[in-house]
């Protein structure tokens, strides 16, 4: 993938005869280090701000020999990704609930995300999660609306042997939340994980309702699962679900199915916010921390 | 995107710096629209190529040119125009869906059942995914809702065998078209790939759809290619374009699978698809309006100009007769507001003139020929008394008149700039409208 990258690199030496990199004998290699960053799912607005960052890490740079030129290039991108990756202030799941739970108070999560992108799963995978931890865990079957999601909450449920709070379909999904977070507080349960329909991004009355869901049940935290094999749509996903609500973190789904990963760089751009997990299959034990230098590699990895 | 086709209606010479700018923004508007970075290279370099080419068909300017050589290629892969499913009626008809996870394969199936039930056809569904938990009750609550026979049962273990006994489940009853929906999968999962192989070995789907999630990225064509691999993939679904994602990455399905898009999904309820429309997804992808429509629009419209009434414009004589000759030839090519909006010029017709000409075209006829040839020639002698027997010979209201003036008087006056705007710039104006042209 990097071949052609290499080429520009290379090209963009024997152009630089000042020796010095400028703008203009870095542009060659600054687009295709932009193609493939594209092609490996990085948004291009984001695509375009890490070349930025890249050339402006290079630009200046004295330097003879192509061997210390792709060093150098290699390094400004990695630190660039890296830079991209950096949440304002970061978040650990697990850590967090402890806190809560050590103050006498419950740990209540709101996930959200567009359409099958795989919010239930996920949530099943976490509630899985922090039962082995040692936390005692309720859900609440927030998605009213979409055939079929209640059936498939109380079947992960029923083999967690955790209980789901719910109502019918069409119920008022604000209505369940709250209800789950006062059962919570009632019978002392250390986390609270409410599931929501999946909603598009440019649908203001689902937007709406969610804003609903998060001021009647006052989450701790929301979290945006994203589809790691979406493309640009995840940078307008993330921004929409963090200007309607505010995010606090974000887990990426379908990383099983092979993609470089570019959508956690899109997310964490525009919101500022940590990809805190990665789904990387079916099964509830498939859920891994996720470390922004796994991905710095993954991204520069010679496929 | 539009700045840049803009620019390219608007400038005088195309020349090759030009050229290389458009190309630039409809790379990106192609790689923002999720389009594969390998495709989206190959078409601007077809597109750089034959943009300049020397040779140009008779009849077409430069500038239709490059629209229509980004069009082709587009079109290569998306085809000219919708194709629906094959149905033999009074037959089973078994189609079998699949897709990746959360594409959207279960509300597909609820849509098109409803679809073509709605459309006279015995549509029954059966759900073959026993592996997601709720994925059997969500099939069921779909069906239910539109009343449409449905079959699974969830306790199976084999999904092979769930889909050949709901197949002969739906034969028995008559079934016309059957919806078989199956559990999601990827490519990296090689048993699921296998056991979706064995069942269409099994049951010898008619048709497979593949279902695309339109917000998918760059995997979208090596997915759609193992898909591909394992089954024969005969059309496929484009699901959540009601959102922001552009759906580029149905075009390296498409590419990849050599299968054409059949329908796509634009909203929850289940009446939320469409038959494919392939202009309007170009123009999607490319972030621009319905270019190819238009041209399209102007050549059937073939608007010949009489070269009198050309030379009277050019001396700024528009008369009534020019004007309601102008109104059909536009009248031809579809709503007015629209053909000014797929051009995507600054020529945008005020509001109001675009809807009196939709509504009012009719009754300016009739009104005016109630009137004699020296008033068509010169409407300045329309004065009160004048107005009142045209909307007594028309059987209209003299408002109508009025009206008709009102309307005759803003389209000279936008004659008139166009006219100013044309001297202005060399080579400028509509393209591809004779019509108009001719009038500057």
């Amino acid at each position: 993938m990097f071949d052609k990258l290499r080429g520009a690199i290379s090209n963009a030496v024997t152009k630089a005869t000042t020796k010095e990199l400028t703008d203009k004998n870095l542009s060659d290699a600054v687009w295709e280090l932009q193609l493939v960053l594209i092609q490996n799912d990085v948004a291009v607005e984001v695509a375009e701000h890490i070349c930025e960052l890249t050339k402006e890490k290079m630009l200046g740079s004295r330097t003879g020999r192509l061997e210390n030129l792709t060093k150098l290039f290699h390094s400004a991108l990695h630190d660039s990704i890296i830079e991209v990756l950096t949440p304002e202030y970061p978040l650990d799941l697990l850590e967090f609930a402890k806190k809560r739970r050590d103050e006498g108070d419950p740990t209540t999560i709101l996930f959200v995300g567009v359409n099958g992108t795989g919010k239930t799963t996920t949530l099943a995978k976490l509630a899985h999660l922090y039962k082995k931890n040692g936390f005692s865990v309720v859900i609440a079957a927030g998605d009213t609306f979409r055939a079929g999601s209640i059936e498939q909450l109380e079947k992960h449920a029923e083999k967690l042997e955790i209980r789901v709070i719910k109502q019918g379909y069409g119920s008022d999904a604000a209505a369940v939340a709250y209800d789950a977070v006062a059962h919570a507080k009632a019978r002392h349960i250390d986390v609270v994980l409410i599931d929501s329909a999946g909603r598009m991004q440019s649908n203001k009355n689902l937007l709406a309702e969610m804003k609903k869901m998060a001021r009647v049940a006052e989450p701790d935290l929301k979290i945006f699962v994203g589809d790691a094999l979406a493309g640009n749509d995840a940078l307008s996903q993330a921004k929409e679900f963090n200007d309607a609500i505010g995010i606090d973190g974000a887990i990426l789904t379908k990383i099983d199915a092979d993609p470089s990963g570019g959508a956690a760089l899109s997310v964490t751009f525009i919101t500022g916010r940590p990809v805190v997990y990665v789904g990387i299959g079916q099964g509830y034990e498939d859920l891994h921390r996720f470390d922004p230098e796994w991905l710095a590699q993954r991204l520069m990895s010679e496929k | 995107m539009n700045s840049a086709l803009k620019r390219l209606f608007g400038a005088g010479v195309i020349d090759e710096d030009l050229v290389k700018e458009l190309v630039k923004d409809i790379q990106r508007a192609l790689l923002v629209a999720d389009v594969d970075v390998n495709l989206v290279m190959g078409i601007t370099k077809r597109v750089e190529k034959q943009a300049l080419d020397e040779n140009l068909p008779r009849g077409v300017s430069r500038r239709e040119h490059i629209v229509k050589v980004v069009w082709d290629t587009l079109a290569y892969f998306l085809g000219e125009k919708a194709v629906p499913l094959t149905i033999n009626p009074g037959k089973p008809n078994l189609v079998m869906l699949v897709g990746i996870q959360g594409s959207g394969k279960t509300t597909t199936i609820g849509k098109l059942a409803r679809y073509y039930q709605k459309r006279g056809i015995k549509t029954g569904v059966i759900c073959a995914d026993n592996f997601r938990p709720g994925a059997y009750s969500q099939l069921k609550q779909l069906a239910e809702m539109s009343n449409i026979p449905f079959w699974g049962d969830e306790n199976g273990k084999d999904a092979v065998k769930l889909a050949k006994k709901g197949f002969s489940e739906m034969r028995k009853r008559g079934i016309e078209l059957i919806l078989l929906d199956t559990s999601g999968r990827h490519r990296e999962e090689t048993s699921l790939i296998k056991e979706m192989k064995s069942i269409s070995k099994a049951v010898k789907p008619q048709e497979i759809i593949l279902v695309i999630d339109g917000t998918l990225g760059q995997q979208a064509g090596s997915q759609a290619a193992a898909f591909k691999k394992a089954t024969n993939i005969g059309s496929i679904v484009i699901t959540k374009l009601d959102g922001s994602a552009k759906g580029g990455g149905a075009l390296s399905a498409a590419a990849a699978t050599q299968a054409p898009i059949k329908f796509i999904g634009t909203g929850e309820g289940m009446d939320a698809l469409e038959p494919f429309n392939p202009t309007k997804f170009a123009g999607r992808l490319l972030g621009m309006s319905d270019i190819k429509g238009l041209i399209e629009k102007v050549r059937e419209a073939q608007i010949e100009i009489d070269e009198d009434a050309a030379m009277r414009l050019m001396k700024g004589q528009f008369t009534l007769t020019d004007m309601m000759a102008q109104l059909k030839q536009l009248k031809k090519m579809g709503p007015i507001g629209k053909v000014m909006e797929m051009l995507g010029l600054q020529y945008k017709l005020p509001d109001n003139v675009a809807e009196i000409q939709e509504e009012n075209l009719e009754r300016f006829e009739v009104i005016m020929n109630s009137m004699t040839k020296e008033e068509l020639d010169n409407p300045k002698l329309l004065k009160s008394s004048r107005l009142k027997r045209i909307a007594m010979g028309s059987g209209t209201a003299t408002r109508d008149v009025r009206d008709l003036l009102k309307q005759y008087n803003q389209m000279k006056k936008m004659m008139k700039t166009m006219g100013k705007q044309r001297r202005g710039r060399r080579g400028g104006g509509i393209p591809g409208l004779p019509g108009l042209d001719g009038m500057q």
